[in-house]
Formats: C-alpha cells, structure tokens, sequence
C-alpha cells in the first residue's frame, strides 16, 4: 500500500527500486517539451498553402431543411469550396456503434448545432464570413427534448426513440426488506471540456487518398468511419496521432474528421480546422443527463435485501456509445454492494437535445449519485453509520453482481472504504482564515458565522474495458535492435493515443522492465505500420496495451536466450534473463542485449484481447464484463446554506489500482478526476432549455480553478488482479465516479436538505433554506 | 503608479495613414527580444493569432479564446495578460515575452522541470500558461503561501490534473530557492504579501 | 476588411481626433470585452482606437475630499496600496474581477463602457454617486455615472467619446464589496452588492450589480437603515437585526432581476439582500 498525502508522493518503504522501471515514478519524456510550448497539438499543426475550414452549425433544434444555397459562400474572396450533404462521396453517416448520424444533415435537423455545411478558404475569417453566408431555409420543428415524452413519442429517426431498453432481473422479485427508501434522482449534462479544441489537417494524397493529422482516442475507428464517408478504401486513409489536449471521453466520436477530409479532397489542398470553444461545445458528445428512480430494501441488521431502480438517460439525437452506457448505468445501479434480489430497469432514449455518449465514468457516475444517496437514506432509517452500512454490505471476492456475474478478481470494497475513512479530517472551519478558503471566495460572501461544515461518504464501482462480448484488442510491435553506439533501443509501434493519461511513460517502464533496455522510443501512433489499439477509455490502456507491450517483451526475452543459448551452445533451459543480461545458469557467464542484437535486429508483434465477455441476455444476466474497480470517496464541505455556495474542503479517498505501476501518474489521475467529479457535484452543466444550449462558453460552463480544488488525500490499495499486467488495473475513471457523490453527501450532511440533483445550484440549497426559515 | 508605458509606440507602427492612423495589414512587433514583422494581417486577429499562425509561435494555445482560461498567457511589458484579448496591432511597440523566448531564462527552466518532475503536466495544453503564470509570481512573490498561490493561479485551468501536483512543483521550486538563498547568505527574498 | 486601420495614440487629444476622422472606429481599452465578441466574430470594425498607450488615464489622485480614477486604471491597479486604502470597496471588486490576466488588463473606463449589469465595479460607482467625464470634439461634459449606463450594455456615450475619468466623494467610514458566483474565483456576478457607511454624513449607500439592466440604488432601504442606525453608539453605529433584516427586504424590492442560465430570478432577488445585510453587518455594531 502507498500513501499519499496532499503535500506529495511519499515514497515507498519496501521494495522501492528507483529508477524508471514498473512501480517508479519516472517523468514523462513528453513533459518537457509540454512546458516549453514545443509539444506539437492537433491546433499546432501548420503547412505551406494550408486553407482554414469551418463548420456551419443548425441554430435550430429541430428543423426541415427547405434548401441550402452555398453560392454567396463561393462569392466570397479566398473561399475555396463549400461542401454539404450532396457532397458526401460515400456513405452518408457515420457513428461509433450504429451509422445513424449524418455526416452533414440533409433534410432533418436533430439538434442544436449540427453541421450543415463546412467550408475552407485562405483565412480563418473568410472561412468564417464564408459559412455565416451559406443561406439555409429552415422550417423549424416543435422538438422533443423530454426524454419521458421521447419514449412514447413518434419517433424523430427512423431507428426509433428508443436506443435500448434494459432490464435486469436478479433473485426474488417479491422479495421485500424491513425498511424501505425510496428517492428521485436527477444529473446534469457535464462536459468533457478539455482544454485542447477539436482540430486536425487534412492533407490529400497522391493516390487519391488523405493523410489526417488528428488528436483523437481511437485512430482505427475514425479511419475506418471516415474511410466508409468517403467512399474509399481504409487503406487509403491514413491517420496520424496530433498532439491531443485531453480527451475524456470526448474524443471518441468522430467531430470534424470526416468534414475536414471532404475539403481536402474537393481542394487538392491541406486544410486546417480548429474548433473554437463555443464550437467544441456543439462538436462532441456530453455526459448523458440522467433521471433514476430507486428503492432500496434492508433487513433490520441493515443487510440489503432488493434494490429497485429505473434510470432514463437522455442520449441526444444520436446513439454514440449510449447503448453501452445505459448498459453500465444498470449493472452499477446497486453500487458496490452485495444485493441479492434486484429489478433495475434502464431506457437510452433519443430526444432532439445534444448527442451524448462517452465521459470518464461511463454510466457510473449518474447511477452512483442514486445508489449512495440511497444507501445515506437507509443508513438513517436504521439509524446506522453510513460507513458501517456501506462496510456491512460491500462487495467481496466470489460474490455475484446483480447481473449473476461473479467476482474472480481482486475486490478490496472494504479496504477503500477504511482507506478513505481512516485519513484526518481537516481543521475545522479558521474563523480568521482568508476569505478565499470559505464558500463565495473571492466574493467575500461568507463570514465564519455563515458556515457549516459536512461530510460525506461515497462508494462506486466500475469496469475496466469493453464490455459484453466487444472483441476488446491491442495490436503492438516491438523491435530491439544495437543503436549506433552500441546501446539497445527498443522501438514500440502500437495505436495507442495518448491523451494526457501517461501511456508514453507507462510503455517505456514496461519495456525496461521487462528487457532492463533503457533506451525506448516510442513510434509516432498512426493507422499506417500497427493495427488497431483500440480507445483511450474506459480505464484500459494501461492493461490492454501495457499487457500488448508485456506480451511482446516476453517474445522477445525468449528470443534473445536462444539466442545466447545458440552462442553457448547449451540449451536454451540453461539459461536466464536477468536484468538485460542472458546468464548461463551453470557458469555464470552473460551477455548484454547489446551484444545478442549485434548479429540482427529481433521484432515481434502480438495481437492481445482479454478474456471474451458475454452480452447480457433478456434478463440482464451474464458475464458481460472483463473486471472491476472501486473506489471510495470522503468529502469535507463547507457550505454558506443561506447563498447556497459550497467550497470543497477535502477529498480523502482510498482508491483499488491493482498496482500503482507509476505512483505519481496514479496520484495525478487521481486529483484530476476528483476534480471533474467536484465539478459535476457543484458547478459544471450544459444547461440545454427547449433543446437549446445555453452556456457553450468557459463564461458560463465553469470548471474548477485552483481555488475550487481541494487538497487530495490517496491512499491506492494495490492487491493484484489476476490476468491483468502487474495485477494493475485501471486508474482513470474512479475518482471521478464517487467523488462527486461524496460532495453531494456532505452538503446533505451540512445543511440537512434533500440535496437531489447534480449539479447542485446555490437556488437549489438557498432556496430550501429559504423556505425552511420563513 | 503603474508602469509607464513605451513612449515610441507610433514610430514602429509602419507610415502613419492620416494624422492617426496606420494601417493595420502591416507592423513590426517585439517578439522574444526579437523585431518580427506581421504582414497581410487583418484587423481583428489577436496577439494569440499573429503568434500563433503567423510569427510560428505556437507554445502560446488556443483553450477558449475569452480570457477564461489563462492557457495563452504571455509577458506584455512585464505584465502577465491573456494574448487572446491583446489585439496583435495593439501589441505595437511593447515587449512581449511568449513561453518560447522565456524557456531560456534559468528561473523558467526551473519551473518547467520542476512542473515535469513533480507529475504537473499531463495533457500539456495549459502547461504553457502555468509556466508563464507561474514565473510571474514567483518573480513577484517568491515566498507566496498556499492560498496567495492560488489566487494568483486561478485563472489558469487545467482540466487533468487537478492541480494537486502543479501546486506541488510550485512549492518545490520555492523551496529549492529558499535553500539556494540561504546558501547564498541572502535573506530569501521577501514577499509581498498580496 | 483588409484595409482596417488602428489608431494608437498617446494623448486623450489623439484618441479623439482618430474617432472623429473614423465614424463606427471601436474605442479599445483593456480588450477584455471587445476582444472576445471580434475572435468569435461578433464585432468587425472597421478600424480600432487603441487606449493602452495613453498615459494621462492611467492615472489617479486623492484628494481630501474626492477621489479622481483616470479611465485606464486596471483592476490590478485599484488594488494597490494606495487606492485600496480610500476605496476599499473598489479594491475588493476589483479582486472578484476574471483572472489575474484579466485584472491586468481590464480599465476602469472600459467597465463602464461596457456598460454589462454585470460590470464589477459599477455597484460602488453607484452607490457613490460617481461622476463620468467624457471627452469628445467639443471638449469635455461630467454626467452621473446613472445618466451614462442607460440599459443593458448601452451608454450616452457618443460614438467620438472617451471615458477621462470618474471622480467620486471622499467618504469616512467602512464600504464593503460582495459577490455572489457559482465558481471560488474567475466568475460572473449573479448579484453584487456594494455598502458604503457614511460616518460623518450618518447615510448608508447602497448600489446593486446584476439584478437589473443597470446597476442600481437600493434607495429605500438606504433611508430606513439611515434612520434605524443608532450612529452615536458607543463602539459604533449600531442596528438592530429586525432594522438590518428589513434593510435586507428592501434591498430585494429594489432589485428587478431576471432568470437566465446563470440563475434565477427568485435566487437573484434572495442573494442580493442576503449579501446587502452581511455586508451592512460587517459595517455596523449588530445590536443584540
């Protein structure tokens, strides 16, 4: 176990090699050049005779397409080609899962802020005076945006409103409990909201084809849908992996890729685009809003008996990822808890609001805000410890899932939950302390007097990678030759996109690990020499392409002790690798890797899937997923109750990693994604009336600042997984599934409100304070 | 009072068009201690632009574009201020310091690598800005305290790390300096309490 | 487009002249409104007035009885020792303002300009009866800072006007700033409130951000905690927490805010008393 605190990385007592190898904390080889502002993003990109594109975006929520005159646009000096859906050269849609969303919309809009139109000329602000120019008649529809409505509504696609209907039957459903709660749930639309826009260059090729340099999560599956709209062979789409300003999830879709493609092409000219922050907040999907209805039933000791449950989550006009999110959001709906008779029902439904799709978190970030708000709920009712509760009830190893799955792997729900309950509270409120450290900051709001102080309590679980029967892989190529001076290098070539989670550092340790080669380098990820890696999502690079990498390491250790075994003319049994050496057992003698690679360079590749997963069938039972994480969560808040203005305090969590392979990555994936969990508990939503969306601004969509974000007390629980690399599991996604939970819990817990809702808003809490006074 | 301002900003602005005017198509800027000339501009581009895209100074980025997040800060002058909201014409006859020109001062390069080392960059897209906005209080403050720090960094997001290790490196390399200092027999420097 | 011109003088004398040759010429001051509606192409003018290197507005000068603030003034500057010490009301405005980037930036002069119900500075300016002066081809008028901001982002400042100076009243006694946003630092006003106690004078003012078009004056309430404070108190002038609650009332009516997607117009009306009382509170003996 490594505990960390707040003030830094403390260092392991055992075991501790430093260095750069699994279990160190070496810097990541693109950190200097980030800091210098020489790390090339997608927005860096520059060519001789590039032209700027840009979209142009439905101001309508849901409309009839009339007819769209580009030829004002053409007008235009500098402007170079407009294109739209008649220019689609293949297939007209695209999508992760189902191709049920238009490339450009033709007839129907669906949502506030689909593309019509794209354009490119010479200067960004002809581009921009170029598709403010395009004329769109538009017969503008009643939309609808009620997901409730949507369900029995007529349906706005041709798929149908409904993406899917989810139940999940599990034990005796008549089974009741002692005591019963029961509660109304509600989250908000978050957004990814990284810093770096959506952007790419296009640049034609000579064989008809296109060369894209873009910051995305999945280089195949973007070739592979922009390929099938343009109506040429995937070979010929060539994807290389820009500099990507975090991703979160929102880069899983494809935004301006196939836009940008269509204009190069129609140009014979690279073509440059560059979402501006109001754009990106039309350009990707969000987190789907969530409404859940739960009841919980326990036995007077407080044993859970059943967990009832209806979620509806809104997927916007197109299906992205929704289908598997809603997926999630029903295996997770009991939280991290044993249950043994459970009904949960889920709908994904299609409405005319923005799409939504994948966010760190997946489907269990909503639910989790219902389950431990419940669990808070039935704590009370039996006037229990909320911890003691969770404690009583939490998941071990060999349990089942309500889905019949059962745990085989690490399951340390206990541990985290003593983790997260066992750090020191903060000092309480400092009646003389500055302004900034109290709710309303720099507003000077609040006085001492107005404060009160909670805290909270929350739990959650998650799968690591894809889920019910995805054929989940990496492709990754491994090649060791002696560099000119004689030193090993190692050359990784595997897809995988690197978004800010440290994979380029991870992969490095892996292979001086496993071969103690120091010098690795790393291929630049591109569709053209390795299959496909997969997404940056859903927690599993670390084991996907970390286990890709292992896998190949391994190959080429054995390869390079028959090699030795041939020198020495022994059997190959006879000999050991060693920390970059090949040793005869029976002499002692060795040689470097160096030395075996003198003759010819060795390279392998490996194709890694994790153990098949099974689709839930009609009951909503099966081994859908690969493996879990948990994590839990304490939150001290203080809150001003009667301006309805909270400031987080702290965050205590205790944290399952399976193996910290680089501490000080897990700490920063840790602090950063309590910080979107913060963020969705108290200030960050797209507010989206009648469809529309309000807020596509850093104005008014807020992320935490530095005075927001609390300090972070970690403590990570490392009990190995089996099957996974280092036993490591994921890192990503769990800190910023209960931690927001946690913060609703603790301004519950301050305050005594009913707080329902994430975000929660300062009318939210005032208001009820109001009520409650007068 | 404020600093005073540069008194030769017309004389680097090109041939006057009338009594007030140039023309806003073509000037020299000040770039890293390096004169720069902008051509075929127009009017509306910002200073974050005309370094971006035309002067191929692309450490400065492009996060919101409004001011709200601090990802394009630069040295106006001294003055630390978002590059977004300067208009590049309006940057006539000033210094402007980017992350680019700044990187060879032995105090920045502190601060970067102590940003790498303590794990305070992940994605990199506001690193740029901390590193600047970071330099400006620690040459400022030096002995800034925990919250002080804060403040003077809230106008720089980052959506990745939380900030707990980019607050981290900041007390490293104030630490690192106080030792330095005391080596040195200095007093530490003094803060000015902001 | 291409042929857009820029002005940049060094004199108030320049600015006026430039705007005066160029109609539909856009004044720029710190650049932190304008800049964002021109990269989101919401602005194209063709051609800019730029104010930064005018010296004689970055200017201010306290006398003992008012207290002038040259127009060019930024946020970071109203912080310092001097001015923060005469107007420590402005000072903590100034403070809530964006970013520290923005605050060293942004004027002053543009603020009122700008003219947001937002704007941050504006409550104080209000609440102390501030004096605008304009300069334009005809020279120079000094209207009431009430008869410049019309409405929503709207002045009579005339099109070849600058913003000089404000100049406000000395006044003896505690003034408080507060600020509700959703966010610790770098937020928008949903309500503001500005309270200046006047010891000598025994008058409280009161001026209200983001709760109507313009900022405003809560006028009723100033007069009935005027005559509520017991202002020869020892150890202060005192009120008692019936007189402060019914100050917080009439703070509300005078506010006529509006929902949108910062907030509600309910939540508006209830924060705009709540941080008027507290900040009153903070100004007064509270009366047990």
């Amino acid at each position: 176990m490594t505990a960390n605190s707040g003030t830094g990385i403390a260092e392991r007592v055992t075991g501790a090699r430093r260095g750069d190898r699994v279990g160190d904390s070496p810097a990541r080889p693109d950190g200097a050049q980030k800091t210098r502002g020489e790390f090339a993003f997608s927005s860096d990109l520059w060519m001789d005779g590039m032209l700027w594109g840009k979209t142009l975006r439905s101001p309508h929520v849901a409309a009839k397409i009339r007819s769209v005159d580009t030829a004002p646009a053409l007008a235009i000096p500098g402007v170079r080609a407009v294109v739209t859906a008649a220019d689609v050269p293949g297939r007209p849609t695209f999508g992760l899962d189902v191709p049920d969303q238009p490339v450009f919309a033709s007839e129907v809009i669906r949502y506030h802020g689909e593309p019509v139109a794209a354009v490119a000329a010479d200067h960004p602000e002809a581009a921009r005076a170029a598709a403010a120019a395009i004329f769109v008649d538009y017969e503008p529809l009643v939309p609808v945006v009620d997901p409730e409505i949507a369900l029995e509504a007529s349906p706005i696609h041709p798929d149908g409103n409904v993406f899917r209907h989810l139940v999940i039957r599990h034990g005796a459903p008549d089974a009741t409990g002692d005591v019963v709660v029961e509660g109304d749930y509600e989250v908000g639309m978050q957004d990814q909201a990284f810093l770096g826009p959506e952007s790419g260059l296009a640049v034609p090729a000579e064989d008809g084809g296109v060369d894209l340099y873009i910051a995305t999560q999945w280089l195949h599956v973007d070739r592979d849908q922009i390929a099938a709209s343009l109506g040429v062979p995937a070979e010929r789409v060539r994807l290389y992996l820009a500099g990507v300003g975090g991703a979160f999830g929102g880069r899983e879709d494809v935004s301006l890729q196939i836009h940008l493609c269509m204009l190069a092409l129609r140009t014979g000219r690279p073509v440059k685009m560059v979402y501006a922050r109001d754009e990106s907040f039309f350009g990707h999907v969000h987190r789907h809003p969530a409404r859940m209805w739960y009841r919980h039933h326990a036995s007077r000791d407080g044993d859970l008996v059943k967990v009832e449950a209806r979620i509806v989550i809104d997927g916007g006009a197109y299906l992205s990822s929704s289908n598997a999110v809603i997926s999630n959001a029903a295996c997770f709906a009991p939280g991290p808890y044993r249950v043994p008779n459970a009904l949960v029902e889920g709908y994904a439904v299609r409405t005319n609001n923005p799409p939504c799709g994948a966010m760190r978190g997946f489907g269990a970030v909503q639910v989790c805000f219902g389950h431990e708000a419940q669990m808070d709920k039935l704590a009370a009712a039996l006037f229990m410890d909320p911890v003691e509760l969770r404690l009583r009830n939490a998941l071990e190893r060999n349990d089942r899932l309500v889905t019949g799955q059962v745990l085989r792997g690490a399951v340390p729900v206990r541990e985290v939950i003593r983790a997260a309950a066992s750090h020191p509270l903060p000092p309480p409120p400092d009646p003389a302390g500055p302004v900034t450290a109290r709710p309303g900051g720099a507003g000077a709001t609040a006085g001492p007097e107005d404060v009160r102080r909670g805290v909270g309590f929350a739990v959650s679980m998650k799968n690591i990678a894809y889920s019910e029967g995805f054929d989940d892989f990496v492709t990754a190529r491994l090649r060791l030759e002696a560099g000119v001076d004689g030193e090993a290098v190692a050359t990784v070539s595997v897809a995988t996109a690197e978004v800010g989670q440290g994979f380029v550092t991870l992969a490095a340790q892996i292979v001086r690990e496993e071969l103690g080669v120091a010098r690795v380098v790393l291929a630049p990820p591109s569709t053209v020499d390795v299959g496909s890696a997969g997404s940056s999502s859903a927690s599993r690079q670390t084991w996907m392409s970390g286990g890709a990498l292992q896998l190949a390491c391994a190959t080429l250790r054995a390869e390079l002790v028959v090699r030795a075994a041939e020198l020495w003319e022994c059997a190959a049994t006879q000999c050991l690798f060693d920390d970059g050496d090949v040793v005869r057992a029976a002499t002692g003698e060795r040689l470097s890797v160096p030395d075996l690679l003198a003759p010819a360079p060795l390279e392998t590749e490996h194709e890694f899937h994790h153990r098949p997963t099974r689709a839930l069938d009609a009951d909503g039972q099966g081994d859908a997923h690969l493996s879990f994480m948990f994590a839990a969560h304490r939150a001290v808040v203080d809150v001003d109750p009667e301006l309805g203005l909270v400031r987080v305090v702290q965050i205590a969590t205790g944290q399952d990693v399976g193996k910290a392979i680089n501490p000080v990555q897990v700490t920063g994936q840790i602090e950063g994604g309590v910080a979107q969990g913060i963020g969705l508990a108290v200030m960050e939503e797209i507010v989206v009336t009648e469809g529309h969306v309000r807020n596509p601004s850093f104005t008014d969509y807020l992320l935490p600042t530095v005075l927001d974000m609390p300090d972070v007390l970690a403590t990570v629980i490392e009990e190995p997984e089996p099957g996974a690399p280092y036993g490591a599991k994921g890192v990503g996604e769990p800190p910023t599934i209960s931690s927001g939970p946690a913060v609703l819990a603790a301004i519950r817990d301050a305050t005594g409100f009913p707080v329902t809702r994430a975000p929660v808003r300062p009318e939210d809490i005032a208001l009820t304070w109001m009520r409650r006074t007068s | 009072m404020p600093p005073e301002g540069p008194a030769t900003a017309r004389s680097l602005g090109g041939p006057a068009d009338g009594p007030a005017y140039v023309q806003a198509d073509r000037y020299e800027l000040l770039v890293n201690g390096t004169r720069r000339t902008v051509e075929d501009a127009w009017l509306g581009e910002s200073l974050l632009y005309v370094l971006r895209e035309r002067l191929g100074l692309p450490g400065s980025k492009n996060a919101c574009e409004q001011g709200e997040c601090g990802s394009c800060s630069v040295l106006l002058d001294s003055v630390v201020v978002c590059a977004c909201l300067v208009l590049g014409v309006d940057a006539i006859g000033s210094q402007v310091e980017t992350v680019e020109g700044l990187s060879a001062d032995g105090d920045v390069a502190e601060i970067q690598a102590g940003l790498v080392d303590a794990g305070g960059v992940q994605c990199g897209f506001c690193t740029p800005g901390f590193v600047v906005a970071v330099h400006d209080l620690l040459r400022r403050t030096p002995l800034a305290d925990e919250m002080a720090v804060r403040e003077a960094l809230s106008g720089n997001l980052c959506r990745c790390t939380g900030y707990g290790r980019i607050l981290e490196a900041v007390r490293r390399v104030q630490r690192s300096r106080a030792v330095s200092d005391d080596s040195d027999g200095s007093d530490g420097g003094t803060g000015d309490g902001e | 487009m291409r042929a857009a011109r820029v002005a940049l003088p060094t004199t108030v004398e320049e600015a006026v002249e430039a705007l005066t040759e160029a109609p539909g010429a856009q004044l720029l001051a710190g650049g932190t409104d304008f800049c964002v509606e021109v990269n989101f192409g919401l602005r194209r003018p063709p051609a800019v007035v730029a104010l930064r290197r005018v010296q004689e507005l970055r200017r201010y000068e306290v006398t003992p009885a008012s207290v002038v603030i040259g127009a060019g003034t930024t946020y970071a500057d109203m912080g310092g020792t001097e001015l923060s010490a005469v107007l420590p009301a402005l000072a903590a405005a100034a403070r809530t303002v964006g970013s520290p980037q923005i605050r060293n930036s942004g004027t002053l002069g543009g603020n009122i300009a700008t003219a947001s119900p937002a704007g941050d500075t504006l409550p104080l300016l209000a609440a102390l009866d501030a004096r605008v002066t304009l300069r334009g081809p005809a020279g120079e008028r000094t209207l009431p800072l009430g008869e410049i901001v019309t409405g929503v982002k709207t002045t009579s400042i005339a099109p070849d006007e600058v913003v000089v100076e404000v100049v406000v009243e000395r006044r003896t006694g505690p003034q408080q700033f507060l600020k509700v946003g959703t966010r610790n630092a770098m937020v928008i006003a949903i309500a503001s409130a500005a309270v200046v106690v006047d010891l000598e004078a025994h008058e409280v003012r009161v001026g209200l951000g983001s709760v109507a078009p313009v900022p405003v004056r809560a006028t009723e309430a100033e007069m009935h905690i005027g005559d509520a404070i017991d202002w020869r108190a020892t150890g202060g002038p005192r009120a008692s927490a019936a007189a402060l609650a019914r100050f917080g009332e009439l703070v509300g009516q005078a506010a006529s805010p509006i929902t949108d997607h910062r907030s509600t117009a309910e939540y508006r009306r209830h924060a705009v008393q709540v941080i008027a009382r507290r900040a009153l509170e903070r100004c007064v003996v509270r009366a047990a």
